[in-house]
């Protein structure tokens, strides 16, 4: 049986890797569904309507396994860290029950309008829906960062001795819920929400443009693949540089707030100044890449650019090492590679988006199949870059759950079993590898479906009403008109 | 004094916190109970059903309306650890298994209509209709359980108390399922379903009988406990109501049926309340004044769940109008 603390920990990993897919999807469609449910509702172009409802079909799908995984989350507190949650309660307990209350009852409420209330309500109150789930999903990543930052930067409170058991009380709640860094993770956060979202949509228009312009194959609905595909490469071309930019003052943050995790991300063992950024790092034997040690990789450096990346100008700057903390260091290697790896996405996204930006430029966005196939293959590495974050975030914080306050190892359930933790464990790499498998198949009928056809939608068949002289404008909305 | 300061100094306009707290997280386990529970009902009656227009009725009633008030269970969830951390951590930490057993049934009953509605072959939608039937009756059934073992204090999963409290819970979902879905079925849906409320009524007060004898044998104070006035009251005001909602299920009084079924969940739900407190976890002993956050974030608390509660009840006000009446044919899934 695997050690409670180990499996639990891994418990909480694989359900927190996959749930945060859903509502990376679905905060990051948020914007786009506002907009094209304004649009649709102002100009009845039927190309808005077919938008709207595309992406909403990936949205509602999203949402459902989103809710699903995300009350497992909730509950894992209790279950696996019960040490923590009681330790913890008082300041942790309550963004969630916000959250629960603000956040996620808004959006799942409207989010009935917005499905499936098309032909029940008036066109303000479903604009209005389409915000208020929009916001909710914001509204909840609000909530859910502010729990974070604070584990990850605590402040405003202080620690007290209970029945021989440590417990964390709220004395300030402003310092507490705002702490500096709940900025810089909103921001990056929901900025790369927006852009694996558009990544995904430059990606899945790509490939049908692909085939009806490059090999000539006759596409459904052309101009809706093609508007696709433009609407994600402009928000490709807003969000990318943008996340670029603040990533390297929140990097800045964390190696002011917490030194440890930026000596992970580096791999800086000693204390030094002037240290290199390696770009490009290649190991050059097992160890190199299980056990990475800057000093000892072979590797592409910017003379003094961590050194530069940590002081916020000053490549000279002194960045304190490993060795030279109490408590042990995160697991390297994986912060290490995975912080490489997410900066390495996000200057191709970049790239990406100015490529395609130039080819549109230029009248060729249709016809160059080397950037089709480009965004295609990028479609889903949004989503990557964002997993990668988190892991640097979560995995290069240990040994703490609690920095400086608490480990995590002391966070766990003290009740709890290797054999409960093993077989719990077991089942959810079970269930939800089986979870993804479901939603990437329905995620991929929906795409092969394509988006309602003409004459299936609410703007043409109103125009035919229109356009025939029988009906007056008091007509009620015509039936039959579907949604799903 | 600043804001905080006197935040910090007692409790809010010296109300009793603790104790409406502690009725606060109850309210909205009964809302789930009966929100969700009519949507569980409805996945319970599915299974009995004969076409697949019948079946396709059941998911378009619930369709708008379940992920909304499966938010009740992550509200409950959520207050329940932010007003008493120690018993949040202890009840959910004690039942490991049974815990991740309800995510589980939840998780099934969440995607198997979405599933169910992507293909229309018959073998597809036979098993994803099994295993949303299987979600809507494990469910309530799971919860039923903690709830049972929870109010005993119970260290393990599986106990008697936990099964009956189970079945139980599980027949009032159907109570509710069958006048959720003759108020938006009508006559799309067969004469049955009258029936199979009526049953699942004669079911649950029997099993509240079989509930209240073990929990007479199980619990420290026994009869002694059961006896008081306010559970008297509320077996007796149930039995009134059970016999109300059947007499307004055959008059297709739809929604006053429903209505009863929802005084029955927060009666029961209260019976629970009543027989449990002083305690919060009857398994430690741990008390409601025990276990309360200190008074600066409860007082917090109360403010925001204020402000935010009514708004609550807009949003679902909201979303029930807006699908008030029974389903028109063209609202497929």
């Amino acid at each position: 049986m695997i050690d409670p603390v180990i499996a639990s920990r891994l418990q909480f990993a694989v359900t927190t890797i996959v749930h945060i897919i859903f509502p990376v999807m679905s905060m990051g469609l948020a914007p786009f569904l506002i907009y094209f449910t304004w649009k649709d509702i102002r100009t009845g172009e039927p190309i808005y309507e077919q938008l709207r409802r595309f992406w909403t079909k990936i949205f509602a799908i999203s949402f459902v396994v989103g809710t699903v995984t995300g009350i497992v989350l909730e509950f894992e507190f209790g279950t696996n860290f019960a040490a923590f949650s009681t330790a913890a309660g008082e300041l942790f307990g309550g963004p969630l029950a916000v959250e629960g209350m603000m956040a996620f009852m808004l959006e799942a409420t409207f989010l009935g309008v917005f499905v499936f209330g098309r032909d029940r309500v008036g066109d303000k109150l479903y604009f209005v829906s389409s915000v208020a789930v929009g916001l909710g999903t914001w509204l909840s990543a609000v909530w859910i960062l502010i729990a974070n930052s604070w584990m990850q930067t605590p402040r405003g409170y202080e620690l007290a001795t209970e029945n021989g058991q440590t417990i964390v009380h709220l004395v300030d709640p402003m310092a507490a819920y705002f702490t500096p860094r709940f900025t810089y993770m909103f921001v990056h956060m929901q900025n790369a929400a927006v852009e694996s979202v558009a990544l995904f949509m430059a990606g899945v228009g790509a490939y049908y443009v692909f085939r009806h312009h490059v090999w000539g194959y006759p596409v459904e609905n052309p101009q809706f693949w093609e508007a696709t595909l433009k609407i994600g490469l402009i928000a490709l071309l807003i969000t990318a540089p943008l996340q670029v930019l603040h990533g390297d003052m929140y990097g800045r943050h964390v190696a002011e707030t917490q030194p440890q995790k930026f000596a992970a991300m580096e791999a800086v063992w000693e204390t030094e100044s002037y240290v290199p950024e390696y770009i490009v790092a290649v190991p050059t034997s097992v160890d190199g890449f299980t056990d990475p040690r800057a000093k000892e990789l072979f590797g592409i450096g910017i003379p003094g650019g961590a050194s530069w990346l940590a002081s916020g100008g000053d490549p000279t700057a002194e960045i304190r090492g490993l060795n030279s903390f109490e408590t042990e260091a995160p697991p390297v290697a994986i912060v290490f590679w995975a912080f490489r790896a997410m900066v390495g996405l996000g200057f191709w996204f970049i790239l990406l988006a100015f490529w395609g930006g130039y080819r549109w430029y230029k009248g060729q966005l249709l016809e160059d199949g080397l950037l089709h196939k480009a965004l295609m293959g990028s479609s889903l590495l949004g989503i990557l870059a964002v997993e990668l974050g988190w892991i640097v975030t979560e995995v290069g914080r240990q040994p703490w759950v609690i920095q400086g306050v608490m480990r995590t190892s002391e966070g766990v359930s003290p009740g709890l079993t290797g054999t409960e933790a093993t077989i719990t464990l077991i089942g959810f790499v079970g269930v939800y590898t089986t979870l993804l498998g479901l939603y990437t198949y329905v995620v991929w009928r929906i795409i092969r479906n394509g988006p309602p056809s003409r004459d299936e939608l609410r703007s043409v068949q109103d125009d035919t009403l229109t356009s025939d002289p029988g009906p007056t404008p008091s007509q009620p909305t015509p039936e039959g008109v579907d949604d799903d | 004094m600043t804001s905080v300061d006197s935040l910090a100094a007692g409790p809010l306009f010296g109300l009793p916190l603790p104790e409406l707290w502690f009725g606060l997280i109850f309210t909205m386990l009964a809302t789930f109970l009966f929100l969700d529970g009519f949507d569980f009902g409805a996945g319970a009656i599915f299974a009995l059903l004969e076409t697949d227009a019948e079946r396709e009725t059941v998911l378009a009633a619930i369709g708008p309306f379940w992920d909304g008030n499966e938010v009740w269970l992550v509200v409950f969830g959520g207050a329940l650890f932010a007003a008493f951390p120690p018993a949040y951590a202890g009840l959910f930490s004690r039942h490991y298994l049974l815990m991740f057993g309800i995510l589980g049934a939840l998780i099934l009953r969440g995607l198997a209509p979405e599933m169910y509605e992507q293909r229309h072959d018959a073998p597809w939608q036979r098993w994803w209709g099994r295993a949303f039937v299987a979600g809507s009756v494990l469910s309530p059934f799971l919860l039923g359980v903690f709830a049972g073992n929870w109010l005993v204090g119970s260290g393990r999963s599986l106990t008697l108390v936990g099964l009956v409290v189970g079945v139980t819970l599980t027949l009032l979902t159907v109570v509710s399922g069958a006048a959720f879905l003759q108020l938006k079925g009508r006559e799309r849906l067969p004469e049955s379903v009258t029936t199979y409320g009526t049953a699942a009524t004669v079911g649950y007060l029997l099993a509240v009988v079989v509930t209240l004898a073990v929990l007479a044998v199980r619990l420290p104070e026994g009869l002694s406990a059961l006896l008081s006035p306010p559970i008297i009251a509320l077996v007796v005001a149930s039995i009134g109501l059970a016999a109300g909602y059947v007499v307004a299920l055959r008059r297709k009084q739809s929604l006053f049926a429903l209505g009863a079924a929802a005084v029955l969940t927060y009666g029961l739900v209260a019976v629970v309340a009543i027989l449990m407190y002083p305690a919060i976890d009857p398994a430690t002993g741990a008390t409601v004044r025990g276990t309360i956050v200190s008074t600066l974030p409860l007082n917090l608390m109360t403010i925001g769940a204020s402000l935010l509660l009514p708004l609550v009840a807009v949003y679902f006000v909201v979303l029930y109008s807006a699908f008030s009446g029974p389903i028109s044919p063209e609202e497929a899934y």
